[in-house]
């Protein structure tokens, strides 16, 4: 049962993983980042306050947020097709990987950003800043040992949601685990790619960390 | 300040008219201002002096319109700010620098970034605005902490490079939000002594929120004493001083030293020494003429603008010829002499 085929393949389930986590986590941070920028600022305290707009994208943010992940996964499947042309692999996973993650990251934006010391706003808006420059140049910046740990926190969470992608076909190591572990009772490979799936996550964590501390200014 | 006594037929650099600001908290509402009328003179430094509560933060921040008002104007330069664009608005900040209690660096820039933030917030090239940044560390005295962030640095020299930075795209005026507040003693005056320093060499008009009047004395021009959201009472600092009229003001001067209660009674008066009466023995030679008992209950020397003041609390004797005849002779050698009542202190 365990010869050089399954080494490739494991192996194979190891970069589908890596490939789909980074990409999603990279894509959900496009939407995700503005999406929580634009939580905070739109507030009704923060530096452009448009009422109406920051309370659909709270129930939009959290109705999504509460539809359990391989429910999503199943319900975006014409989605899927519509974008990819297809529903199973690792690229179809991407999509609702996607949309899985980004109104979460848009919460731990959101409150990374929150963060941010109001003085240190009111003191750019007293000189001048505008909306876009205090984003840019005060909330982000400011705000950046906190995001980098957060975007820990996603990259470790979207590589467990891509590991439960393996139940529609979603590729990587999840789909080995239930394919080889779970359908054909093979304990070794189970056991092998929820260590790998363990190391993986670890050092996507540590490395966040480190770089978190190395980049805080604040001692 | 030579130039203020020339500049008062000047338009004011800033006025405020009939301010009104009113807070709407879940329970009820506020009004945190009400009816605020002032005039800032070109070079002045002005305090604004209150109990905490008093208003005089919002105050402040009405004149950048961080907080806009209810109702009322705010003219700076005779521009009324209250009708700007966000856009004309955000240019004119630029010409009023704010610094805070909390010095509101930015902690991930180094000093040097920080002081850069201003300029490149109002897109000065790059050339010239690392000019500027090293000119400003220079006129802060910190050349050396250019590199440095914020949490390697002291309250004072944080309030320093916050200095520098609210002064980078070279304002007409500096407000200062409690800005020494969270400093000691020795770096509070050294603080003092940079800002006087700012308005003498650059001409900057200050403005100072202030729970101390400490601070009020040792750099401020004029001075506007606000309490439940009105200005009690406004003008140059010695003649507050001097003669102060309302019972906040009588309080602020007196200041946190409390005179005990046992002092509240009859026959009690405040007088006020410059440096002239208080350098020829007045008092002694008071006593010896009129030959009456004073019992002097409290005694403190304050320098205002360089001139150095005395005040003292006196009890004069029960007996009225004597004590009248006492006051007649401390007002014939230009000494304030004012009853002081049992609500002071």
């Amino acid at each position: 049962m365990w010869d050089s085929s399954m080494t490739t393949l494991i192996i194979q389930g190891t970069f589908e993983t890596l490939y789909m986590t980074i990409a999603s986590t990279f894509l959900a941070y496009v939407i995700g980042l503005p999406m929580g920028v634009l939580l905070v600022t739109s507030d009704s305290e923060g530096i452009v306050p448009m009422n109406l707009t920051n309370k659909v994208l709270n129930v939009v943010v959290n109705i999504t947020r509460s539809i359990p992940f391989l429910i999503l996964l199943i319900a975006v499947i014409p989605f899927t097709r519509l974008i990819t042309g297809t529903s199973i692999g690792s690229t179809a996973t991407i999509v609702p990987l996607v949309i899985a993650a980004s109104p979460f990251i848009a919460r731990l934006v959101e409150s990374s950003i929150k963060e941010v010391d109001k003085g240190i706003i009111e003191a750019s808006l007293s000189m001048g800043a505008s909306p876009f420059q205090i984003v840019t140049k005060v909330m982000i910046p400011e705000a950046k040992p906190s995001l980098i740990i957060g975007a820990a926190i996603a990259t470790t969470t979207i590589l467990g949601y891509s590991a439960m992608a393996g139940i529609v076909g979603g590729g990587g190591l999840g789909d080995i685990a239930i394919r080889f572990g779970y359908y054909r009772y093979e304990t070794g490979v189970m056991v092998v790619t929820v260590v790998l799936l363990v190391l993986v996550v670890q050092i996507f964590q540590e490395v966040g960390m480190k770089i978190a501390q190395k980049q805080d200014r604040r001692k | 300040m030579t130039n203020i006594d020339n500049n008062t037929s000047q338009q004011p650099i800033i006025e405020i008219k009939d301010l009104v600001k009113t807070f709407h908290p879940k329970s009820g509402e506020v009004k945190a201002l009400d009816g605020i009328n002032l005039r800032v003179s070109q070079g002045d430094i002005y305090g604004i002096i209150g109990m905490s509560g008093a208003g005089k933060s919002t105050l402040v921040r009405c004149i950048n319109l961080l907080e806009k008002p209810t109702s009322g104007h705010v003219f700076i330069d005779g521009q009324d700010i209250s009708t700007l664009t966000e856009k004309e608005l955000r240019t004119t900040r630029y010409s009023v620098g704010m610094i805070f209690q909390q010095f509101n660096l930015l902690m991930q820039r180094t000093a040097e970034k920080n002081i850069l933030f201003p300029l490149e917030i109002a897109g000065v090239d790059k050339e010239t605005a690392k000019k500027r940044t090293a000119e400003l560390l220079e006129l802060v005295s910190l050349p050396d902490k250019a590199k440095a962030y914020p949490a390697q640095l002291s309250g004072g020299q944080m309030q320093r490079i916050a200095i520098a930075r609210a002064l980078a795209n070279n304002p007409k005026i500096l407000l200062c939000d409690e800005a020494t507040s969270a400093l000691d003693p020795s770096t509070t005056r050294s603080i003092l002594n940079l800002l006087k320093e700012i308005n003498r060499k650059l001409g900057i008009t200050i403005v100072i929120i202030t729970h101390e009047m400490s601070v009020v004395e040792e750099i401020c021009s004029h001075v506007a004493i606000i309490d439940e959201s009105k200005i009690a009472e406004y003008g140059r600092v010695e003649d507050i001083f001097r003669n102060p009229k309302t019972e906040i003001a009588k309080k602020m001067i007196y200041s946190e030293r409390e005179l005990s209660p046992v002092a509240m009674g009859k026959n009690f008066y405040r007088i006020v020494f410059d440096e002239k009466s208080s350098s020829d023995s007045v008092m002694a030679k008071m006593i010896m003429e009129t030959k009456s008992m004073v019992n002097i209950l409290y005694a403190d020397m304050k320098n205002i603008e360089g001139v150095t003041y005395g005040q003292m609390v006196i009890q004069l004797p029960e007996d009225e010829l004597s004590a009248s005849r006492a006051i007649q002779y401390l007002r014939s050698h230009q000494i304030t002499v004012e009853e002081v009542d049992s609500h002071v202190g």
